[in-house]
């Protein structure tokens, strides 16, 4: 057998090694104490094992030829396995589960963390060998993770410690949720009105490339916290001596000034680039048509800069959705708040309530804007 | 747009309109002098009973979040320069895919959520933070040693080669200096992101400069946030300027033509 993929094989170790050396799931008499482990081969019996059905194709990914054809195979093995996995934690959980009123918690160990992640990884590098386009790509390696969203949204899932969080606290999760989406939303519009037209700026007179990106970066390097600390004085003091406008130190204005600043930099600097990848014949031509410096930018410069510069805003709202977690701090709600909440607790499920949304909605945004950039690429021009 | 000066002013105005200078003598005139604003601040929060943080002094607190980010910054560059070589030679280079994968994934993974995740596991204080500041430290700086190998021409390599150097000569000798200024920029991004990262951890507990801005926000003291924050942003600031003064420096050969300068070093060297 000749190794065709040492990728594969490392992760394939890999997978070994975290099913037989960290517990699959913990279970705890109640959701404060440290749960006892539960190892994957102890949950492994009867009709159970017909889940290792996908596994077989995934221990062989290493020693298959590259070819088109076995790179589905590996991707598909893993996304059933991956749903494979989620299930047979979630079945677990409600055998363990007692009646309603049982206190019980069953929650996700190392072991199905490490599995769920390497399998995750396993269909990623399966994936990158079909060599499809772009915007295609982006939709397989997403594919992946359909059956687990139909498993979660299915209610087979409940009993686990997670979702019972989730149950506790509905309400504010999804005002946390409407209000995360708020700050990256209200974020996203002046940040590239704003960005590019600083990006403009500095492309038109090279002059202020230097002042305007200088100053930019000073800003991107003051941690958030403080940046978001620093906003409290000013806006507190403008919302005393203009009360109409609603202004405070604390909440939404400042978390929002102070994420627009941060997106600032990604999308000037992405409209720049764009502008400047710009062959300068093109301007030329433009002129020699007759085209009046409005009508350059708007027909010319712009279309061609788009994909790059919504790669810049692409950067901003991956980055925003991840800055509007610790917007919690000053009061401004999303998700942060429940993950603070959870740490004061030291809940570990209620912060994994607040942290695997924003990841998620990370990789959404992050795969939107992508699928984006490829689709405005293929338009011929 | 500086005025065309000469002799002295000119100096004094490269000095002025220097942010280095400016940030660093605030750095240590607010960490040292925070308690003689006491008054400023009095005036400023008149409702406040203690306008200044005085839990621990200023100075404690610049030193233990400097070394916070020292140590994680350590072990990330000595991990990260590891790695993006053995990504980079032909050993390693399989895994480069997987390797870029597990940073794109990581893009999306805010560093609060690695402190808020670790915490509850291994307990709070100062081990959750030095994992997080780790792991996200050493992203970066691995990302900038694959950019900076890759950067360097591969026709300078082959001169190199051309010369007789071994692998490993011709790594340490010609590459490992061409692609310091792109490696330098990502220990420079690393630390950046770790400085705000370690704002973050007083939230897990440890004693950082981020310590004033939590209490001061939990007990609704404004003062104390404002302190915490500005000697932040300063340190952050300033430290940011001294990468790029660093990396001015080493960038300098880049302004000749770098096709061949670091073969051009080498010969130089070793006196061929």
């Amino acid at each position: 057998m000749k190794i065709h993929h040492p990728v594969q094989l490392l992760l394939v170790g890999l997978m070994l090694a975290s099913a037989w050396g960290l517990p699959f799931l913990t279970h705890a008499p109640n959701r404060l104490l440290t749960g006892t482990g539960i190892e994957l081969a102890a949950l492994l019996r009867g009709e159970r094992l017909w889940l290792l059905v996908p596994v077989l194709p995934l221990l062989m990914a290493p020693f298959l030829t590259p070819l088109r054809k076995t790179g589905l195979a590996v991707a598909i093995a893993a996304s059933l396995w991956l749903a494979g996995l989620t299930w047979l934690a979630g079945d677990e959980a409600a055998r363990l589960a007692g009646g309603p009123d049982s206190l019980v918690r069953t929650s996700f160990g190392g072991g199905f963390w490490l599995l769920f992640i390497l399998a995750g990884l396993q269909a990623n590098d399966a994936l990158r060998r079909l060599n499809g386009p772009g915007g295609r790509q982006t939709l397989a390696q997403l594919a992946v993770y359909g059956p687990v969203l139909w498993l979660l949204l299915s209610g087979r899932l409940e009993a686990l410690s997670v979702l019972k969080e989730y149950a506790n606290h509905r309400d504010s999760f999804d005002l946390a949720l409407w209000r995360h989406l708020q700050l990256v939303g209200l974020t996203l519009l002046p940040a590239c009105l704003l960005g590019s037209a600083l990006g403009l700026l500095t492309f038109r007179q090279s002059r202020a490339r230097g002042p305007v990106f200088t100053v930019l970066n000073i800003i991107q390097t003051i941690p958030s916290i403080a940046l978001f600390g620093l906003l409290i004085g000013p806006l507190a003091a403008l919302g005393k001596l203009f009360p109409a406008s609603g202004l405070a130190g604390i909440g939404l204005p400042p978390a929002l000034l102070a994420l627009t600043l941060y997106g600032l930099l990604p999308m000037a600097r992405g409209t720049l680039a764009g502008l400047q990848q710009m062959p300068e014949g093109v301007i030329e031509a433009a002129r020699g048509m007759g085209l009046s410096p409005r009508q350059r930018l708007l027909r010319v410069e712009l279309p061609i800069a788009l994909p790059v510069m919504i790669s810049g805003l692409r950067v901003t709202a991956v980055q925003a959705v991840g800055l509007a977690q610790l917007a919690a701090l000053i009061g401004a709600g999303g998700f942060g708040a429940i993950m603070f909440q959870g740490l004061l607790g030291s809940a570990l499920d209620l912060v994994l309530l607040g942290v695997i949304p924003v990841v998620v909605l990370a990789i959404a945004v992050d795969a939107l804007f992508a699928l984006l950039v490829s689709l405005l690429e293929v338009t011929p021009r | 747009m500086s005025p065309p000066l000469k002799g002295w002013p000119k100096a004094l105005w490269r000095v002025a309109g220097d942010p280095l200078p400016w940030s660093f003598a605030a750095l240590v005139a607010l960490t040292l002098g925070m308690p003689a604003l006491r008054p400023l601040f009095a005036a400023l929060f008149p409702e406040l009973d203690r306008p200044v943080y005085q839990q621990d002094s200023f100075a404690a607190l610049v030193m233990a979040h400097l070394s916070m980010v020292a140590l994680s910054s350590a072990i990330a560059i000595a991990g990260g320069v590891l790695l993006g070589l053995w990504v980079c030679r032909p050993a390693g280079r399989a895994f480069r895919p997987l390797f870029e994968s597990l940073l794109a994934m990581s893009q999306s993974f805010p560093p609060v959520a690695v402190l808020a995740v670790a915490a509850p596991i291994i307990g709070f204080g100062e081990a959750p933070a030095l994992i997080a500041l780790v792991l996200y430290g050493l992203l970066p700086i691995a990302q900038g040693t694959m950019a900076g190998l890759d950067s360097v021409p591969a026709s300078t390599r082959e001169v190199a080669q051309g010369l007789g150097l071994d692998t490993w000569q011709s790594l340490y000798k010609v590459e490992l200096p061409l692609a310091a200024p792109v490696i330098l920029s990502g220990i420079r991004t690393s630390v950046i992101i770790n400085i705000g990262t370690a704002t973050i951890a007083s939230t897990v507990g440890a004693k950082t400069l981020g310590s004033p801005i939590i209490i001061g926000l939990s007990g609704f003291n404004t003062a104390y946030v404002i302190q915490g924050a500005v000697l932040v942003a300063l340190l952050a600031i300033t430290s940011d300027q001294l990468f790029g003064r660093l990396e001015e420096r080493l960038g300098a050969w880049r302004t000749r033509d770098a096709t061949d300068a670091g073969a051009a070093r080498f010969v130089q060297v070793s006196g061929r």
